[in-house]
């Protein structure tokens, strides 16, 4: 029974991760088309999150697999039940991870626009549905007594869950333009700056509505008390509140940890409030999924608990040792082109 | 043919067939190349010869460019097993789960984390500590492919379970890890790997040698692949039978369909060519050559040992299962067997025609050859496609062998239209994908190639 509980925490753990690290990456990517002016900045912001973002993107990989081996149930009923809102997902997924390497694999001033959109377009994407995806968890979604989706696609939109894909992107945007803040120079970086101040407030403001948000449904549509879910909903509207400020007064390692906190606390909230329940049932509240009926049996989560423990720390020390190596500021010239490079006049990427 | 499948079961299958074997085209060229690259890192940084360095960087963008579209197609086989396949998740959720998530932990997320060290460190990480990054880099992938293999190995040879309330549960944990078909099936992989690394690289050798371009760079590189393609390609015949072996304790029926033997034979032979004799209706080959006691050998071991055949195991099955057709699609899978098998012995061949020719320091002349080893760069991709066909096709009409049929896995809540749509989506996507990835990848190693910012700035000045 314990060990059921452990591994509802351990995958919020992992969701968290996930956001609290890609969550920049995201963000980094939906200011692409916005902060740089030149090629050199577009590098520069790249290469901000090139170093690290495909082991960040691994904790969700990590998040389904460990919901596929440890709620087989949950696993199933969600990735059938929200079949086209993931197909949508894997699409915005496949375009960011390949514009990585490809986009700088060409030199035509087209390809590279595009491929920059594509991740833009990609991150924004990304963090939209899974806001969407995971708020339908706690909002409640058909789900019939065979525990099988019952609805369609348009289930999935209501204003709640709407308005949680929309802080998802509000919330990485302000996140990864904390990071930037630490990681570029000069121009770029001033800029940067301009760009957190103008998405303090907005960030700040909706992901508080958020989290309120949050408590509410819980209690109303999952049977949940106000507390304890009130308590990471406080935690994350303070962190938010307080990045807006330091942003203001200048202190960015601070802004960012803030940012950081805020984007854990608003995942905590979410499964906080979702506990003991995985998925809420909208047709009838008693054909939802709770944790003792869509966990793996026993031997199974022990064997994947040691695997985790041992595994786990390993991790943390060597991505946060991959963090310490690329501490350095980006200055983009580590990427800018030689002479001999120099954009052709149009074509094709082949050239 | 398949195409033309209505249902939605039929449907989910041809897309889950079409994701995971385009997913496969990149990850054995990642596993294969990858060491390839450490090595030539290795030989720089103990010699100190710039010719590894740059050939390093130059093999380093093709793995690269192949890497990304690797990592994303990956996501999208995690996540098919929810959407397409949800009786299934559920069922083996407990047992099959374990290596999936496992392998996220131990295996994916150090190959992630250690290559973006390595694209990224060239000039912030010690030579020393930079070599490492690549080979921790590699050995994330090939951990990757044993927990990938574990897990699909338990759909062919189901061991370490129990079934509770009509689903399996995990009882050993050791037993899912050293699943005997799983450690053959791991080799057999892995070989494949280094066929696809070193088979590419003589290509893209040959192409180089062709234009007269950086001739005296590509021989090392050359020398290199045919040092692993020979013995590789070698071991791999003898690997692959073998594997046959295991196959025919755990899935009979699998083999018997990969040779069309309809009736039980001892001794038996081999059936290299045949017309005709593929359906219950017409089970005598109208023109066929025939090995005597091959067969016998490749699936028994023994010259003289006994091979069921379709008709007996097919009253097996019904006695155990109940009425129903338990055989695969015979034709397919005798088809891809052989192209795999002989895609196999035409890469050894080559491999030995390459050598002999580096011996005779003919291999930067030979024209003729440089044409077959460019041709050949498609026969890795060919013989591992026809073996995902052989293995999974192989199994029906089970999706877990002997205890779930492929029927009756698929998502409930799934409609027939939504896989329609999701069908022509990956479809759509995955050929844009893959046409952009041959145009990138045929760019950075042809001979008059853009220099790439791996290769800026000279990083030996750096450190």
């Amino acid at each position: 029974m314990d060990l059921q509980i452990l591994w509802f925490s351990l995958i919020a753990v992992l969701w968290s991760g996930y956001f609290l690290l890609e969550g920049f990456d995201f963000g980094v990517g939906m200011l692409l088309p916005f902060v740089p002016r030149n090629e050199s900045e577009r590098g520069a912001m790249f290469e901000s999150i090139g170093p690290v973002w495909d082991g960040n993107e691994v904790w969700l990989v990590v998040a389904g697999a460990a919901t596929f081996a440890a709620f087989p149930a949950w696993y199933a009923t969600m990735f059938s039940g929200f079949y086209l809102a993931l197909l949508l997902l894997l699409f915005f997924l496949i375009i960011r991870v390949v514009s990585f390497e490809w986009r700088e694999k060409g030199e035509s001033t087209r390809w590279r626009t595009a491929w920059l959109w594509a991740n833009a377009l990609g991150s924004t994407g990304i963090a939209l549905v899974w806001g969407i995806a995971l708020a339908n968890l706690i909002h409640g979604v058909p789900i019939n007594s065979n525990n099988d989706y019952d609805g369609n696609l348009v289930d999935l939109f209501t204003g709640y869950t709407v308005f949680a894909g929309i802080a998802f992107v509000l919330l990485f945007a302000f996140h990864g333009a904390n990071y930037l803040t630490l990681r570029t120079t000069g121009d770029l970086h001033e800029r940067v700056r301009t760009a957190a101040r103008r998405l303090a407030l907005p960030a700040t403001a909706v992901g508080a509505a958020f989290v309120i948000w949050t408590v509410v449904v819980a209690v109303d549509r999952n049977d949940k008390d106000v507390f304890p879910v009130v308590v990471p909903a406080a935690a994350g509207i303070a962190a938010l509140a307080v990045a807006a400020f330091l942003v203001y007064a200048g202190r960015s390692v601070l802004a960012f940890t803030m940012t950081a906190l805020g984007t854990v606390a608003a995942v905590a909230t979410l499964f906080t409030g979702l506990y003991p329940r995985v998925m809420v049932s909208s047709t009838d509240f008693s054909n939802s999924l709770d944790v003792p009926g869509a966990a793996s049996q026993h031997y199974t989560l022990a064997v994947m608990t040691v695997v985790a423990l041992i595994m786990l720390p390993i991790i943390l020390v060597y991505q946060s040792w991959s963090y310490y190596v690329f501490r350095a500021r980006v200055t983009g010239e580590g990427v800018q082109l030689p002479e001999a490079l120099a954009p052709p006049t149009g074509g094709s990427p082949a050239g | 043919m398949m195409l033309l499948a209505s249902t939605g079961v039929d449907l989910a299958r041809v897309q889950f067939a079409t994701t995971s074997l385009y997913h496969f085209l990149f990850v054995p060229l990642t596993l294969g190349l990858g060491p390839l690259v450490a090595i030539m890192q290795t030989l720089w940084y103990r010699s100190g010869d710039e010719a590894w360095l740059r050939l390093t960087r130059f093999f380093g963008t093709l793995l690269l460019i192949n890497v990304a579209i690797g990592v994303a197609t990956g996501l999208v086989q995690e996540f098919e097993f929810g959407m397409n396949w949800s009786v299934y998740s559920k069922y083996v959720g407990n047992v099959f789960g374990a290596p999936l998530a496992i392998e996220g932990l131990a295996a994916f997320m150090l190959e992630s984390t250690f290559l973006g060290l390595w694209i990224f460190g060239w000039n912030r990480l010690s030579p020393r500590v930079h070599l490492a990054t690549i080979w921790i880099a590699v050995l994330g992938s090939w951990l990757s492919g044993y927990f990938i293999l574990v897990a699909n190995s338990w759909m062919q040879h189901p061991v370490g379970y129990k079934i509770v309330n009509g689903e399996a549960q995990l009882t050993s944990v050791w037993k899912l890890l050293s699943n005997e078909f799983a450690l053959r099936a791991y080799l057999h992989t892995m070989l494949a790997g280094l066929i696809f690394g070193s088979i590419v690289m003589l290509g893209v050798c040959c192409w180089h040698f062709l234009r007269g371009q950086d001739v005296e760079l590509f021989r090392r590189a050359a020398k290199l692949a045919l040092i692993v393609a020979v013995p590789v390609t070698l071991l791999q015949l003898v690997v692959g039978n073998r594997f046959g072996e295991a196959v025919t304790s755990a899935q009979s029926m699998k083999i018997a369909a990969s040779e069309a033997q309809w009736n039980t034979c001892e001794p038996c032979g081999f059936s290299a060519f045949q017309i005709g004799g593929f359906t219950e209706g017409d089970q005598t080959p109208a023109f066929s050559i025939t090995i005597p006691r091959v067969l016998s050998y490749m699936a028994t071991g023994s010259f003289s040992g006994q091979v069921q055949g379709l008709n007996e195991l097919q009253a097996q099955e019904e006695s155990k299962y109940g009425s129903g057709n338990y055989m695969p699609n015979i034709r397919v899978i005798y088809w891809s067997m052989r192209v795999m098998a002989y895609m196999g012995v035409l890469m050894f061949l080559i491999s030995a025609l390459g050598a002999w020719l580096y011996w005779k320091r003919k291999l930067e002349t030979a024209r003729w050859f440089q044409w077959t080893a460019i041709v050949a760069i498609a026969f890795p991709y060919i013989a591992a496609t026809a073996g995902w066909v052989l293995t999974e096709m192989g199994r029906q009409p089970w999706i877990v062998q002997g205890l779930l049929k492929t029927d009756q896995a698929n998502s409930p809540s799934v409609g027939t239209a939504w896989i329609a749509v999701s069908l022509a989506f990956f479809i759509g996507l995955y050929l844009i994908l893959g046409i952009v990835d041959f145009v990138l990848m045929r760019r950075y190693a042809r001979p008059d190639r853009p220099t790439t910012r791996d290769e800026l700035p000279e990083p030996a000045a750096t450190y």
